[in-house]
């Protein structure tokens, strides 16, 4: 993967409206934000109802997530392009979801929706429904989603990148700044992570920074470019953003983003927790 | 949107005295800018959270207490930088014009 096959921009998409190729889908944090307005021709994933099993905390299983993206119009052979707000946390997270399933032709909206309203493009609250398809997904690719026990494994061993705010990480705030605190778990993070807020990977405008700057940054930060490395904020979403940046865009092998995060570890018994702003040790 | 709608978003639900609130509204003259972005930046310039805006224009973050910059952006406009300071238990209101 490069920047150039997993990201395109809003000219690229702009031009190619009315390709029955694409498939453009809007994810957002926001789950009625689509419905005020979208991209013209752009379907809708609910991650809190869509991507999720209703019952345990998981995934919809391979055969839910056929059964989904045939009920969308979500052909194996489309061109998937995602996009979102909240600098594409939830569209990056989508893209993660449509690798984890093995779907081949998928891309990022750079900017997502931010980028395209700041640009002042055109917005549409037309409903949009496609023809159902048969889709049929691969089982999940195991090389890039992290479980809990690994992530504990990894301490001192492999790159272990928390993205979230610092006052997160440092334990100062349980959860991004514009939700409600109030959470069971602990606060801190994983022993060993650096710190890398997802948002230094991006613009102001949304936008990925350059290959050249990513590169630095995350070097700057330690991480060590000949490790593996396993990506985790609070529930996954923002990591897939970070996840997105160290596999697709600058071409790390052996990333996994761990959707478990700081809910799950948190709350796990007996792991270790570093408090304050440095790494801690192993 | 015209006619800005004065009051804020409502606190129901919240917890106010556990929360160390920013809110406010951005405007354009008397007008409401409802397809804004706020970011939230720490003391040291780092990004912790961003919302869009209400179509009245509102907006709200839980931050921590301490001195916070909330750097507005909208189509066709230069960014806003504003100095805001938090409190528990306290709602800091800020008006944001562009």
């Amino acid at each position: 993967m490069s920047r150039e096959s997993a990201l395109v921009s809003a000219d690229w998409v702009s031009e190619r409206l009315d390709d029955p190729s694409i498939v453009l889908i809007e994810v957002d944090e926001d789950t009625s934000a689509y419905d005020r307005s979208h991209i013209r021709g752009a379907i809708k994933l609910d991650w809190t109802t869509d991507l999720q099993d209703q019952v345990r905390r998981d995934f919809v299983n391979k055969a839910q997530f056929e059964a989904l993206l045939s009920d969308k119009g979500v052909s194996n052979d489309s061109t998937v392009v995602l996009y979102g707000g909240n600098n594409n946390w939830f569209a990056a997270y989508a893209y993660w979801y449509f690798k984890l399933y093995g779907h081949h032709d998928v891309k990022l909206l750079d900017g997502g929706r931010k980028k395209w309203e700041l640009d002042a493009r055109e917005l549409s609250d037309e409903t949009v429904k496609l023809e159902p398809t048969s889709y049929t997904a691969s089982e999940q690719d195991g090389t890039i989603r992290a479980f809990r026990d690994e992530v504990v494994a990894a301490i001192g061993a492999q790159n272990l990148v928390d993205v979230r705010s610092p006052d997160e990480y440092a334990g100062r705030l349980l959860a991004p700044a514009h939700l409600p605190q109030e959470q069971a778990q602990r606060a801190g993070h994983i022993p060993t992570a650096a710190s890398v807020p997802w948002s230094k990977a991006a613009n102001d405008d949304g936008t990925f920074r350059s290959d050249e700057e990513l590169k630095e940054i995350y070097t700057e930060a330690g991480v060590d470019w000949s490790k593996d490395t396993i990506a985790y904020c609070r529930i996954g979403e923002r990591s897939s953003h970070t996840w997105f940046v160290l596999k697709e865009l600058l071409g790390q092998e052996n990333v996994k983003n761990y959707d478990g995060s700081w809910t799950e570890y948190g709350s796990l018994v007996g792991v270790p927790v570093a408090l304050g702003d440095e790494p801690g040790v192993a | 949107m015209c006619g800005a709608v004065k009051g804020g978003l409502s606190l129901d639900g919240v917890d106010v005295a556990k929360e160390a609130i920013i809110q406010g509204q951005v405007l354009r003259g008397e007008d409401a800018v409802g397809n804004a972005y706020v970011r939230l930046l720490d003391r040291t310039g780092e990004f912790t959270a961003e919302v869009p805006t209400s179509a009245t224009g509102h907006f709200r973050f839980f931050a921590g207490p301490g001195e916070w910059t909330l750097r507005t952006l909208a189509p066709q406009t230069e960014p806003v930088d504003t100095v805001v300071t938090a409190a528990k238990g306290v709602v800091a209101e800020v008006e944001i014009a562009l």
